[in-house]
């Protein structure tokens, strides 16, 4: 094995290890608070370093293919990297270790109790997450995909209440269903016709399947990946709002959903090929779905009073935005849905960490309850405010970026309708998001709520952090761009 | 040469081991004699596995009487694969079971339980390597009438109804086995197998042979519990002591399935079953049915050992179901599935007995919290009962993946669709456990439990490493499942 190739295998070993060596230490050390906390922090960190050190291999390490071991015949468990899958790890171990430190923050704060549990969970989620962005075929993919879900559970039905366990039970349910029944199911189905698995730049399917089947195989997979959250499999996103917030924030910003999006994103790119997809036409039901998801689940947050639910809701439509460009499958839109993927996930993860500041300083989770709010906790709603104008898209924060390279895809593949149902979701976006900014800013606070202050630091410090990246990544974009033309689309 | 008799020995040691099993006295002696038999028998099935690879199938003459008046000993690579399978079982349960004999039996029979347990070994070890037709019903009554003799012994009095019934079923089937292996020797003058194979093909067209057929159907069927010969079977699993539990869920179904194997290929040939005779016809129907009423039923079990039993129904309606695809894929899946589903449910009825040491029940509710107070135990469990879904990274997963592979290969979608279907069932019964496990408060006077003994919490990992080792790697069963075909269906 060359050089690069050993340190290529040394990165992806790394990068899956570290957070299963943090959980097997939380395990080891569950009765010492502080030392779990320290290791929580410590495996973040070391998780990060890996994924810069990936990075500065440079593109010449693209497409090496690492094979760990076979577990059927011919089809291994391996890896490889590529610009979206490096990009996506930057970004999910970017966040991670901003919201370990939230986590311990609220967490504490909060006084919730089977810490261990929780921590070492979030760490093999982390594993999982590592897992999906480097694998280079799509059992491997599955294997992860399937750990995420797993992983994630016991966080979800964290607080062991009723409520807490039917959400996890909707949780569980719904993305195992899909999962098993779509996306197993498309995965042996591409193997019978294909003969491989393998993520191949152009992709694989082409002259395999007639049209039809095609679009068939496509709804599958964009089904399959429940954690896409494509309507209507929807349900388990509000659902799983039961969770404490950072996790929340790891679900619906950073690991889970972003897992869903990023396997569609790759799976267009990299099985399909998106010239196929343009010239057979097999993407249209699933453009129409998303175009669909983005501005009901629109509508709907509207409706909600419960401040997460109607930010679980937003999450919904904002993923339909990355599965609409990948459907759209021109150059432009894949690239807009890659950046989208780093934006909106800096974009909510702000807004979720507000979310849980709110909630621990207040105990207060509905919408109607926060007005006035913005005066006594300024930095939270400060935080809130860029956020949601990021998510929004207007300059000069990160998410007017990749609103644009979508809304050019819709135009260069010659759906104008898209293109305004863009515009109409921003509009729908605006509506939802910014009455709280505004309310908590000018309305007077109720009488009773004088005496509150902000959440702890822990808690304020990294929500601000994210806020600020917003518009740091604003700044960093031509970088990021040029990053992922090596995808090489053309 | 010893060599040369591996074949008589594989039967005959468990056999003398019976009687002189029954004249130890009451001390750990019995459980010593017992297990180390068993070991034996492992490592001369072992030894039969590895002579079968290397030279090809063996034929033992006993008493060195020639064929078709002596009995033939015949080993070829599926019976060599299934004796490994029961000797594992066997001889990790026996190790495992001192402490649950104990508790479950009184100290005045423990000897007669062991000298019962050789008993039914050699039964079934015996189905497996004779080659002569009578033979196979001589030992299927030494298996039967042991197993019923063992499964009395459970210390709950419905324990003796469900012996009863599993007396009149059990007797119904081997007679209907008797009745076909009687018509076949009329109409042909040899009990040889493999002579029957022959001169069956001759007189092909004789309503009598026809009626062996249908006798054989439904006298296996009816051991094998599948569906609708099925209702002998919960109750059985549920009262029996754990031991026999343990290893009749792994063992007894699979080798009325070798049996099954042999009777439909061997004897009969797949020409004259599948196509003559069209035996998918039946078998198809009947495994549908019994995978989705058992896995139905299963979900409504309030207790955790009939819930496992409803789930082998199930899953013997998988292995059935590859076999009814009459293809070498399909019939390669059912082998698979049947080494992965031994270990598999034995595994999980181990984390039963563990269970059962403290809490005294298996009922649901009572398992309430045992997360805490047996962890390891019921890790072992959530890592079987992944296995059964048929996560990846678990034997359960291979099985599922060779069997919808072949499901694909006949484009049969509907059926596809179903398998995947019931493996969701599945996640809803192993689901209910789990929670019950690890997200309720344990009942008071459980809080006291610790966990299970180290050797019989060691014997249940190894099952559980077993089943997650071949999930990762599979060669050796598939290898053996594919040469185990090719030798049926020649």
């Amino acid at each position: 094995m060359t050089e690069l190739g050993q340190s290529i295998q040394m990165n992806i070993l790394a990068s899956l290890l570290a957070p299963l060596a943090g959980a097997l230490l939380i395990f080891t050390f569950s009765r010492f608070r502080g030392l779990i906390e320290v290791i929580f922090v410590a495996t973040a960190l070391c998780l990060l370093g890996v994924t810069i050190s990936m990075v500065n291999l440079g593109s010449e390490a693209f497409q090496q293919s690492i094979t760990l071991f076979s577990i059927l015949d011919s089809i291994p468990i391996a890896f490889h990297i590529e610009p979206l899958g490096i990009f996506y790890a930057c970004v999910a171990s970017g966040l991670w270790l901003i919201t370990t430190i939230y986590a311990i923050g609220y967490m504490n704060a909060n006084h919730e109790k089977h810490l261990a549990r929780f921590y070492m969970c979030f760490c093999i989620a982390m594993m999982a997450v590592m897992g999906i962005a480097y694998s280079a075929n799509l059992l491997t993919l599955f294997i992860f995909y399937e750990a995420l879900t797993l992983s994630t559970y016991p966080l979800v039905a964290h607080k062991s209440t009723d409520d807490a366990k039917l959400g996890a039970r909707i949780y569980l349910g719904i993305l195992l269903s899909t999962s098993i029944g779509f996306l197993l199911i498309a995965i042996i189905w591409t193997w019978q016709a294909t003969g491989t698995m393998n993520f191949t730049a152009g992709g694989i399917l082409e002259n395999k399947l007639p049209d039809t089947l095609l679009m068939l195989l496509f709804a599958l997979y964009a089904f399959g990946i429940g954690k896409a959250a494509l309507m209507p499999f929807h349900r388990w996103l509000p659902a799983a709002m039961v969770a404490p917030t950072p996790v929340s924030a790891l679900l619906h910003a950073v690991a889970v959903v972003k897992a869903g999006v990023f396997c569609v994103l790759k799976i267009t790119v990299y099985i399909f090929g998106i010239d196929l997809l343009n010239t057979t036409g097999a993407n249209s039901p699933i453009i129409w779905i998303a175009t669909a998801t983005m501005l009901l689940a629109s509508l709907v947050a509207l409706q909600q009073n419960n401040l997460k639910a109607r930010l679980a809701y937003s999450t919904i439509s904002q993923l339909a935005y990355i599965v609409l460009g990948a459907a759209l499958a021109t150059s432009a839109s894949i690239m807009g849905s890659s950046l989208h993927l780093a934006t909106h996930a800096v974009g909510k993860i702000t807004l979720f960490f507000c979310a849980g500041a709110i909630y621990t300083a207040t105990k207060k989770t509905l919408v109607s309850d926060l007005n006035g709010l913005g005066r006594l906790m300024p930095f939270t709603f400060a935080a809130y405010t860029i956020a949601a104008i990021s998510i929004i898209g207007l300059p000069p924060l990160a998410g007017s970026w990749s609103k644009w390279f979508l809304i050019d895809g819709a135009i260069t593949a010659d759906r104008l309708i898209i293109a305004i149902a863009f515009l109409i979701s921003t509009i729908l976006n605006i509506i939802y998001l910014m009455p709280i900014a505004i309310n908590g800013f000018l309305l007077k606070p109720a009488g009773s709520n004088c005496a509150i202050k902000e959440a702890p630091l822990a808690v304020v410090v990294p929500l601000c952090v994210t806020a600020g990246l917003c518009f740091v990544l604003f700044l960093l974009m031509p970088y990021v761009y040029d990053f992922l033309l090596l995808l090489n689309l053309q | 040469m010893i060599g040369s008799h591996y074949p008589i020995l594989q039967v005959v040691i468990p056999l003398m081991a019976a009687p002189l099993c029954s004249l130890l006295p009451r001390t750990k002696l019995p459980w010593l004699f017992a297990t180390t038999v068993s070991w034996i028998a492992f490592v001369i099935s072992i030894m039969l596995m590895l002579k079968v690879n290397t030279n090809g199938a063996l034929i033992y003459e006993l008493g060195s009487w020639p064929a078709p008046w002596g009995i033939q000993y015949h080993i070829d690579a599926i019976s060599a694969f299934v004796l490994v399978v029961v000797t594992t079982v066997a001889s990790i349960t026996l190790l495992a079971s001192r402490q649950l004999v104990e508790n479950e039996i009184t100290a005045t029979k423990h000897s007669l339980f062991y000298t019962a347990f050789l008993l039914c070994l050699t039964g079934l070890l015996g189905i497996i390597a004779t080659g002569d037709a009578f033979n196979v019903f001589v030992f299927l009554e030494i298996s039967s009438l042991s197993s019923y003799a063992m499964i009395a012994m459970g210390d709950n009095r419905k324990a003796l109804t469900a012996s009863y019934e599993y007396l009149i079923m059990g007797t119904i089937g081997a007679t209907f086995i008797l009745i076909g292996i009687g018509l076949l020797y009329m109409q042909t003058g040899t009990l040889n197998m493999l002579d029957l194979q022959v001169r069956i093909h001759e007189i092909d067209g004789f309503r009598s042979v026809h009626a062996a057929f249908a006798f054989f159907t439904v006298g296996i069927c009816l051991k094998l519990a599948l569906f609708p010969l099925h209702q002998w079977l919960p109750n059985a699993y549920a009262y029996a002591p754990s031991v026999v539990s343990i290893f009749l869920a792994a063992t007894a179904t699979k080798v009325a399935l070798y049996l099954l194997y042999r009777v439909f290929y061997t004897i009969f040939g797949f020409d004259f079953s599948f196509d003559v005779l069209n035996l998918g016809y039946i078998l198809l129907p009947l495994s549908v049915i019994a995978i989705v009423i058992s896995s139905f039923t299963a979900i409504f079990q309030p207790g955790v050992k009939r819930l496992l039993a409803y789930s082998s129904l199930a899953q013997i309606g998988y292995m059935t179901l590859g076999i009814a695809l009459g293809t070498q894929a399909g019939l390669i899946a059912s082998i698979i599935h049947l080494f992965n589903h031994a270990f598999i449910k034995g595994a999980l009825f181990m984390c039963m007995a563990c269970l059962l040491t403290y809490t005294h029940s298996t009922r649901l509710v009572d398992l309430a919290g045992a997360g805490k107070t047996m962890p390891w135990t019921c890790a072992a469990f959530v890592v079987g009962g992944l296995a059964l879904i048929g996560m990846p990274l678990t034997s359960g997963f291979i099985s599922k993946w060779y069997l919808i592979l072949a499901i694909l290969e006949k484009d049969w979608w509907w059926l596809a669709a179903i398998v995947l279907f019931t493996s969701l069932l599945s996640v809803i019964y192993v689901w209910r456990v789990v929670e019950q496990l690890y997200f309720r408060r344990p009942r008071p006077e459980c809080s006291y439990a610790k966990e299970a003994p180290p050797l019989l919490l060691a014997c249940t990992w190894l099952m559980i490493l077993i089943t997650v080792y071949f999930g990762i790697d599979s060669s050796y069963p598939i290898q053996m499942a594919t040469s185990a075909a090719e030798v049926l269906l020649r």
